[in-house]
């Protein structure tokens, strides 16, 4: 944060100094609040359901728990309400719950190469500084690692000046549970059905993530089950390092001040995923640099020089074990148990580069059935399994679903506009490093890698919808014609009866070769 | 009689094609401006000679069967010399299980196909319109017979009051007496009025004929029939606006692109337009509305695609005046210059100079 000189009279450096390290963490989020998803009380409400949920899902992946989750909302006055959400997961170490909760910024998945739902947001803590400022009350954990161990309960405030945890009450207490976690965030919110809620939020999650069972008490105290259908985790995804085209210069700097490497050649091998003694060495030789020198002692005009060598290097492209996609079999699973339709398809596509980091496009669609005929269809977004409920617009999906020529496909659309029709769409970005269009994280930004892989996935459950369409529309003639040929081959003959003045005989003759004729008719 | 032999032949043509286990099917000229030419000689619209044919299939037995049971309905109606309203054919049509018709425009279009079909119209078919034929004040007596008795009655025009004789739907047996120097059909009934009220007919010499927007075809048969055997000229009377030229002059002078089979007898080829022109705009200083978007389209179709237009150089020139001035005027905006303007002023000047009249 920057302080405004012009209102301050002569003076010395380190008081204002002082002045600037005064500049509150709490200041700061208000400041922020927009990027942070605290916009206005009901997406405040969702924003806390989120981080919450998207913690528990990541501990009970890393932990290789199936996750059984239960949230629960409640109103206490007109804009007061209470978030619950509870977890099986590990459950976290009694000297770590404090920093989880109560300070900005803590945690590990911020820079990790790695596939998580959490690197989306800025963290649970966030939403305990959030309830901290509109309610002035304290966050509720409680959290147990074993069956053997206690479960401790704490009461949290966050230190606004200092950014550190303040724990008002600590206890260890009895839960009748094996192991897991339990936040309850008392906060300002709104409370709201409809697109963009908690409700469809969840619904959501549980479409893309069929292997998690959801129980969630609405504030109305409606409980809806989202039931898990799949009883296998999915595949672990794995760590991975940087891969050299996806790293930028104020990175690249930062890395080579803090690598653990002892030469300029180690560094590249060890820190970055492709990276070969042969490769490190044309890296260096093309700017002719030493590779031997100390990582530290490269200069930033070097470093700069690298990144540009780096880019006119051929490396391999990075490993894709580090993806975890949904799966085909889960999509269409996932889809079937929340949407009721008449046809399910999904594709995964293979893993594909955008600037050095692996990602996969995955599409679902869903067709006919209780999905609205007359409307937009509908976009469900989403990023490593988490959804995208705002910003539709500004998303490189919604381009590429635009852009994708749905006429051919058998629904109708505008130009420039999404096609119509009772049809939704699944599409999921897998990615350790998903990019955004904006802080706020809702929409993912137009690399025409993404954009292209996103159309190919879409043509391909296009082409099964068509197919799908096509035999419908053929049924539904055949069924036309069947009852066609009952209802008005009769009213031919008895015209041609009165006409002509034919005999009974004949009317009846002239009925089944009419019916022979028309049987043979192909339009 | 030469309808009810054209529906047996038609019937049995479809009978033999489905003995044989062949498609039938049944033939119409195509009914639109496309398929119709125009010869200002012979002026009237007459069909180009292109086709559809209906071939018997799933998506056509519908139609076909309807087609057929109206068929034999006007051949029932012919053989008991009955007649049946286009609204009582809807209704008749309830009774026919699922071929009935579901709104009465569905079997109005039935009735047009087989008229065009077999080059009749629907009055030879049985059918009679629903619609009044138009209003008649003036120098004219109608000679009609006493529908119980049978006898001759004559019916003076200007004995109406300021009321006005009702042109029937069936014309053809009236007969006529007339020394009127002309006949002005006019198109709105307020005009008609201020008209008859003011007794122009006698000033003038003439017969008052109300079209009441697009004329019907007994209406333009009974102005028809005093052009050829009166030998009366016929002067159109109508808003200043592309509707009025295209949908109510045009039709009552060559008839319409949707029913030419019959144009020949059901229009009047001598019939001028005698205003509101374009230039009668300017020169009488008229209030105007701006043209909408569908007068402008209206209007940049009929120099593209209207036949009659590519044959009058001066509509075309006048519909580009009148593009090019943006706005029309309705006949009753004389009314700004005085109530009976139009009698005292417009109508003597319009007559005597016939350079500002339209073809």
């Amino acid at each position: 944060m920057q302080t405004k000189l012009t209102e301050i009279k002569p003076i010395k450096a380190n008081e204002l100094a002082k002045k600037q390290r005064e500049i509150s963490i709490s200041e700061f989020f208000t400041k922020n609040r927009h990027l942070l998803g605290f916009d206005n009380p009901r997406k405040a409400l969702l924003t806390t359901v989120k981080e919450a949920v998207d913690n528990s899902l990541d501990a009970c992946d890393e932990a290789r728990i199936l996750p059984d989750i239960i949230v629960e909302i409640k109103q206490l006055s007109e804009d007061k309400f209470i978030v619950i959400v509870e977890d099986n997961g590990p459950g976290i170490i009694k000297q770590q719950i404090p920093k989880v909760f109560g300070k900005l910024l803590y945690g590990s998945k911020f820079h990790s190469m790695k596939q998580t739902r959490g690197q989306q947001g800025i963290g649970i803590s966030a939403s305990v500084m959030y309830g901290q400022l509109t309610t002035g009350k304290p966050a509720k954990i409680t959290s147990k690692i074993s069956k053997n161990k206690p479960a401790y309960h704490y009461h949290l405030h966050i230190d606004t000046q200092k950014n550190e945890p303040e724990i008002t009450r600590e206890v260890q207490i009895e839960w009748d549970k094996d192991q897991g976690t339990k936040i309850e965030i008392e906060l300002e919110a709104k409370y709201q059905k409809g697109k963009q809620s908690v409700d469809e939020y969840l619904k959501q999650i549980a479409i893309a993530n069929p292997y998690v069972s959801i129980i969630y008490t609405s504030p109305e105290k409606d409980k809806i089950t989202f039931p898990r259908v799949i009883n296998e985790l999915p595949k672990e995804p794995k760590e991975i390092k940087p891969h050299p085209y996806g790293v930028e210069l104020g990175v690249f700097i930062q890395m080579l001040k803090t690598t653990k490497a002892k030469t300029l050649q180690g560094f590249l091998q060890q820190d970055f995923s492709r990276v070969s003694q042969k490769v490190a060495q044309e890296i260096c030789e093309k700017p002719k640099i030493n590779f031997n020198i100390k990582p530290q002692e490269v200069t930033r005009d070097q470093a700069e020089l690298l990144t540009k060598s780096i880019k006119e290097t051929k490396i391999m492209a990075p490993p894709t074990d580090c993806l975890s996609p949904i799966g085909e079999e889960a999509i269409i699973k996932g889809l079937k148990k929340e949407i009721n339709a008449d046809f399910y398809t999904a594709v995964t596509r293979p893993p594909f580069v955008y600037r050095g980091n692996p990602f996969q496009i995955e599409v679902g669609l869903v067709y006919g059935g209780e999905i609205r005929s007359d409307e937009l269809i509908t976009l469900a977004r989403y990023a490593n399994k988490v959804p995208l409920l705002y910003q539709q617009s500004a998303c490189a999906v919604s381009k590429s679903v635009i852009s994708t020529k749905w006429s051919s496909y058998g629904l109708s659309q505008s130009k420039g506009a999404l096609p119509s029709g009772p049809c939704m769409l699944l599409i999921h970005m897998a990615s350790v490093w998903v990019p955004f269009t904006s802080e706020s994280k809702e929409a993912i930004a137009h690399y025409p890698e993404i954009i292209k892989e996103i159309k190919l996935a879409l043509q391909e459950v296009g082409r099964k919808l068509s197919i799908f369409i096509n035999k419908k529309k053929k049924s539904e003639y055949e069924e036309k014609k069947k009852s066609y040929i009952e209802k008005y081959i009769p009213h031919i003959a008895i015209g041609l009866k009165e006409i002509l003045d034919l005999k009974e005989k004949d009317e009846t003759e002239l009925k089944v070769l009419l019916q022979d004729i028309l049987e043979r008719s192909k339009k | 009689m030469k309808t009810l032999i054209k529906i047996k032949e038609s019937g049995q043509n479809i009978y033999n094609k489905i003995l044989k286990k062949q498609k039938p099917e049944m033939k119409f000229p195509i009914r639109s401006l496309s398929n119709v030419k125009y010869d200002p000689k012979k002026g009237f619209f007459e069909l180009k000679g292109q086709n559809k044919l209906r071939t018997l299939t799933v998506n056509t037995v519908k139609t076909f069967a309807q087609t057929l049971r109206m068929m034999s309905f006007s051949k029932e109606l012919l053989k008991t010399d009955d007649i049946a309203t286009k609204r009582e054919a809807y209704y008749v049509s309830k009774n026919w299980g699922d071929a009935k018709f579901d709104e009465q425009p569905e079997s109005d279009t039935v009735m047009d196909d087989i008229e065009a079909m077999f080059g009749v119209n629907r009055e030879q078919l049985g059918f009679i319109p629903e619609e009044k034929g138009g209003e008649v004040a003036g120098e004219l007596i109608v000679i009609d017979k006493d529908p119980d008795t049978g006898k001759e009655i004559k019916i003076d025009c200007t004995k109406f009051g300021s009321g006005a004789y009702s042109i029937p739907s069936s014309i053809e047996e009236l007969k006529f007496q007339t020394k009127a120097k002309f006949i002005l059909a006019i198109e709105t009934a307020g005009m008609f009025q201020r008209l008859v009220k003011h007794s122009y007919y006698k000033k003038a010499n003439c017969i008052l004929i109300s079209m009441g927007g697009v004329p019907t075809r007994a209406c333009r048969r009974f102005i028809r029939r005093l052009s050829d055997e009166m030998k009366i000229p016929v002067y159109a009377f109508c808003d200043g606006d592309m509707y009025a030229f295209f949908n109510i002059y045009r039709t009552l002078k060559v008839g319409s692109g949707n029913a030419a089979h019959l144009s020949e007898y059901f229009c009047v080829p001598k019939a001028r337009y005698l205003g509101i022109t374009p230039q009668d705009i300017i020169d009488y200083k008229l209030p105007t509305h701006n043209l909408k978007d569908v007068d402008i389209k209206r209007g940049k179709d009929a120099i593209k695609n209207d036949p009659f237009v590519h044959q009058h150089k001066d509509w075309e020139k006048a519909i580009q005046l009148q593009l090019k001035m943006g706005v029309r005027a309705e006949q009753q905006a004389l009314a700004k210059w005085g109530l009976n303007y139009v009698i005292e002023k417009y109508l003597p000047e319009k007559l005597k100079n016939d350079k500002t009249w339209l073809p």
